[in-house]
C-alpha cells in the first residue's frame, strides 16, 4: 500500500543539480536504507518525498498517490530529524500530541494515544519535562514518540543517531529494527555510515553524488558490488584495489578478509587464485581479529586475519594470496564491475608477481 | 596570585555601579519625598531631604485637580490597545520577514527599518491630517491606530525566529500545523523574552507619551494622564510642586508595580537580548 516510488526525480539548487534523476522503488514494509558520503544528496531526496523540498523534475508517489503537490502533512509520513526538532517551548506531552491535535483528534484520545506512545519508548515519567530537561537519548525518543503516535504509513529517519555516543547508538539500532517489525510500516533511513545501513536495511540504496550507484540487500552489496565505489564503500576496511598487468584498463579487487596471509615466501600452490610477496608494516590488532598493512609491489594492501592463527610481526616478509573466487574486477575506466571470463583465465598461484 | 589582582578592580567597580546607581535613582527619590512635603518646605533653602512633616494630601489634590480616573482609564486603554494592535502586527510581518523568500522582502524590510529611524516630531502633520480626515481626532482612536505597526517590534521578533531551527518548522508541518499555528504556537512561545522586553518598552512608551495626545486631543474626555499632570503645572499661579510630585509618583505607580512583579522576568529577557 505505502510502497514509495521516485521516478527520475530531480532536485537542482540554482541550477546546480544536487539529485540527478533518481529512480526507486521502495517496497512496503521494507526498512531501506540510503546510504553514500556526505553531500551525495541522501538528505535532498529525504526531504523531498517528505515534500520539505520541492522537486525540480520527476514523481513522487506513496501508495497510489502522486504527492509531488501534496503538502508535507497530509503525505502520512512521519519524520524524525537529527537534531530532533523538537519543540522547545512544549512539554513531552505537547511536543507529542502536538500533530494529533492538529488533526483534529479528540482530547481524551488524543491522550489515550499519547500515553500508549510513551510507555512504549519509556517516556512516562517524563511527560512534563522540557526538551532543554532531557537527555539526548531521552530527546530521540521523544522524537520517535511524535513520528510514531501519527500511525504514518512511512517513517522518514534523517541519521538519528549520528547525535548519540556510541553505546547508545547500538542499542538504538536494535530497538528501531525491532520497532520496524512490530509495526510493519515503510521505513526510510538516511545514514552515512555504511555499518548502520548494513545492520539495519533490508533494502540498500548506496548514492554517489547525486545518483544511485545500487539497490541491494546488504549480502547482495557485500558479495556482488557492480561498481568500484559501492565495492569500496561496503566494508570496513575497504576492499583492496590494485592493477592488473594480465588485462588491459582492468583492476582487480580483493576484500581484506578473503586475503591469506603466510610468514613464508614460497609461493602456495593449492589453488587458483593470485599471489603477492610483500612486507608488514604495520598491525593492529581489533580482539578476535588483526590487520596487516602489507607494502607490496601493488601499493599498501589491508589483509584481515583471524588471532587464532599465530601473529605475523612487523617487518616480517610475507606471501598474501587470495583465492580466485574472492577476486573483483573492475573496468578501469568506467569503474564499472567486469563479469565472467576473467576468473576462468586467471594464471595459478604464483603467476601474478 | 588572580584573585589578588582583580580584588582592587572588583572595588572600583562597585564604586562605578553605585555612582550610577545613585544618578539615576536621585531625581526619582527626590520626586517621591517632594510628593509628601508641605509647600513651604519645598521651597525651603537649604532643601531638607527627609520631609518635616509627612503630607499625604497631596494625592488627593492631584487626583481631585481633574478628573483622573478618566485620565488613567484613557493611558490605560490607549498603552494596552497599541500593545495589542502592535502584537498583532509585529507577528506576522516578522515571521515573513524572517521565513519567507519573496521579492522586494529586502526592500520591505530596509523600509522598516527607515520607519525605526524617524520620530514622530517629523511626521506628525500627515498622520494628523488623516486622522482628521477619518474624523477620528480627538478619540482614543487617533491615539492607538497611528502605533498600530512597530518597526522595533517587527525588527526584534525577525531576530529572534530567525535564530529557530529550519527542522522545528519544518516538523511542524509535517505535523499538519497550519503557518497561523506556526506563528503563535511554536514562533511566539520561543519569541517570549523579547516579546516580554518589546511589551515593556512599548507599554513604557505609550504610558508616558505627552506628545502625541497633545497634539491630536483637546478635550478632558481623551487626554491622558501625562497631559493631567502637565495641566496641573499650568493651573493657577506658582507651581505647587508637591502636588506636581504626587501626580507623577500616581503616574509611574502602574510601572513601578509592573517592574516588582516582573523583575526576574525582565532581567532575563534583557540578558537574553545581549547574548
Ligand atoms: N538549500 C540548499 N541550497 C543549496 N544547496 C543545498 C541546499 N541543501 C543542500 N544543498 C547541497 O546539496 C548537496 C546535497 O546535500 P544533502 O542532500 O544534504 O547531502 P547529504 O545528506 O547526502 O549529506 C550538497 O552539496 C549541499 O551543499
Ligand atoms: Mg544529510
Amino acid at each position: 500500500m505505502a510502497r514509495v516510488l521516485l521516478k527520475q526525480v530531480v532536485k537542482a539548487f540554482q541550477d546546480q543539480p544536487v539529485v540527478k534523476g533518481l529512480d526507486l522503488t521502495i517496497p512496503n514494509g521494507s526498512f531501506t536504507v540510503l546510504v553514500g558520503p556526505s553531500g551525495c544528496g541522501k538528505s535532498t531526496t529525504l526531504r523531498m518525498i517528505a515534500g520539505l523540498e520541492e522537486v525540480t523534475d520527476g514523481e513522487i508517489w506513496i501508495g497510489d498517490r502522486k504527492v509531488n503537490d501534496v503538502p508535507p502533512g497530509k503525505r502520512d509520513l512521519a519524520m524524525v530529524f537529527q537534531n530532533y526538532a523538537l519543540y522547545p517551548t512544549m512539554n513531552v506531552f505537547e511536543n507529542i500530541a502536538f500533530g494529533l491535535q492538529n488533526r483534529g483528534l479528540p482530547r481524551q484520545e488524543c491522550k489515550s494515544l499519547v500515553h500508549e506512545i510513551a510507555e512504549v519508548v519509556g517516556l512516562t515519567s517524563y511527560l512534563d519535562r522540557k526538551p532543554s530537561e532531557l537527555s539526548g537519548g531521552q530527546r530521540q525518543r521523544v522524537a520517535l514518540a511524535r513520528a510514531m503516535v501519527k500511525k504514518p504509513q512511512v517513517f522518514l529517519m534523517d541519521e538519528p543517531l549520528s547525535n548519540l555516543d556510541a553505546k547508545l547508538r547500538n542499542q538504538m539500532r536494535v530497538e528501531l529494527t525491532s520497532l520496524h517489525k512490530q509495526l510493519g510500516s515503510t521505513f526510510i533511513y538516511v545514514t552515512h555510515d555504511q555499518v548502520e545501513a548494513m545492520t539495519m536495511g533490508d533494502q540498500i540504496v548506496v548514492m554517489n553524488e547525486g545518483r544511485i550507484q545500487q539497490v541491494a540487500s546488504p549480502v547482495e552489496l557485500y558479495q556482488d558490488p557492480t561498481n568500484l565505489f559501492v565495492a569500496q564503500f561496503i566494508g570496513s576496511p575497504a576492499m583492496n584495489i590494485l592493477s592488473w598487468e594480465e588485462e588491459e584498463s582492468c583492476l582487480l579487487g580483493f576484500r581484506p578478509e578473503k586475503g591469506r596471509i603466510a610468514a613464508t615466501i614460497q609461493p602456495s600452490t593449492e589453488e587458483k587464485g593470485i599471489s603477492l610477496r610483500g612486507k608488514v608494516r604495520s598491525r593492529e590488532i581489533l580482539g578476535a581479529e588483526v590487520l596487516y598493512y602489507v607494502d607490496t609491489r601493488k601499493g599498501q594492501i589491508i589483509v584481515k586475519a583471524n588471532h587464532d592463527v599465530e601473529l605475523i610481526a612487523e617487518d616480517e616478509d610475507v606471501r598474501l594470496s587470495v583465492a580466485a573466487k574472492d577476486l573483483y574486477f573492475f573496468d578501469e575506466k568506467t569503474g564499472m564491475r567486469v563479469m565472467g571470463q576473467h576468473v576462468h583465465s586467471l594464471p595459478l598461484a604464483g603467476g601474478a608477481v | 596570585m588572580h584573585r589578588l589582582a582583580a580584588y582592587p578592580l572588583k572595588i572600583v567597580e562597585r564604586i562605578l555601579l553605585i555612582v550610577v546607581t545613585l544618578v539615576f535613582v536621585f531625581p526619582f527619590l527626590w520626586m517621591m519625598l517632594t510628593a509628601f512635603k508641605t509647600l513651604p518646605e519645598v521651597f525651603r533653602f537649604p532643601p531638607t531631604f527627609l520631609p518635616e512633616i509627612w503630607d499625604f494630601s497631596n494625592f488627593m489634590k492631584a487626583w481631585e485637580s481633574g478628573p483622573f480616573l478618566r485620565f488613567v482609564f484613557n493611558s490605560f486603554i490607549v498603552a494596552v490597545g497599541v500593545l495589542i494592535l502592535q502584537f498583532l502586527t509585529a507577528v506576522p510581518a516578522a515571521y515573513a520577514f524572517a521565513r519567507y523568500r519573496f521579492p522586494g522582502r529586502n526592500l520591505l524590510f530596509g523600509i522598516t527599518l527607515i520607519a525605526l529611524m524617524i520620530p514622530p516630531q517629523v511626521i506628525f502633520l500627515p498622520i494628523y491630517v488623516q486622522m482628521s480626515g477619518w474624523g477620528l481626532v480627538n478619540t482614543l482612536w487617533s491615539l492607538i491606530l497611528p502605533y498600530g505597526a512597530s518597526a522595533f517590534g517587527i525588527f526584534l521578533l525577525r531576530q529572534s525566529f530567525m535564530q529557530v531551527p529550519d527542522e522545528v518548522i519544518e516538523a511542524a508541518r509535517l505535523d499538519q500545523a497550519s503557518e497561523w499555528k506556526i506563528m503563535w504556537k511554536i514562533m511566539v512561545p520561543i519569541a517570549k523574552p523579547v516579546l516580554v522586553t518589546f511589551g515593556l518598552f512599548s507599554f513604557i512608551y505609550h504610558w508616558n507619551d505627552y506628545f502625541w495626545p497633545l497634539i491630536m486631543t483637546n478635550s478632558d474626555a481623551v487626554r491622558t494622564l501625562p497631559m493631567g499632570i502637565a495641566m496641573l503645572k499650568a493651573s493657577e499661579g506658582g507651581k505647587i510642586w508637591n502636588v506636581i510630585m504626587a501626580g507623577n509618583v500616581i503616574l509611574v505607580f502602574p510601572i513601578l508595580i509592573i517592574f516588582f512583579f516582573a523583575q526576574r522576568h525582565i532581567i532575563r529577557a534583557f540578558i537574553y537580548q545581549s547574548k
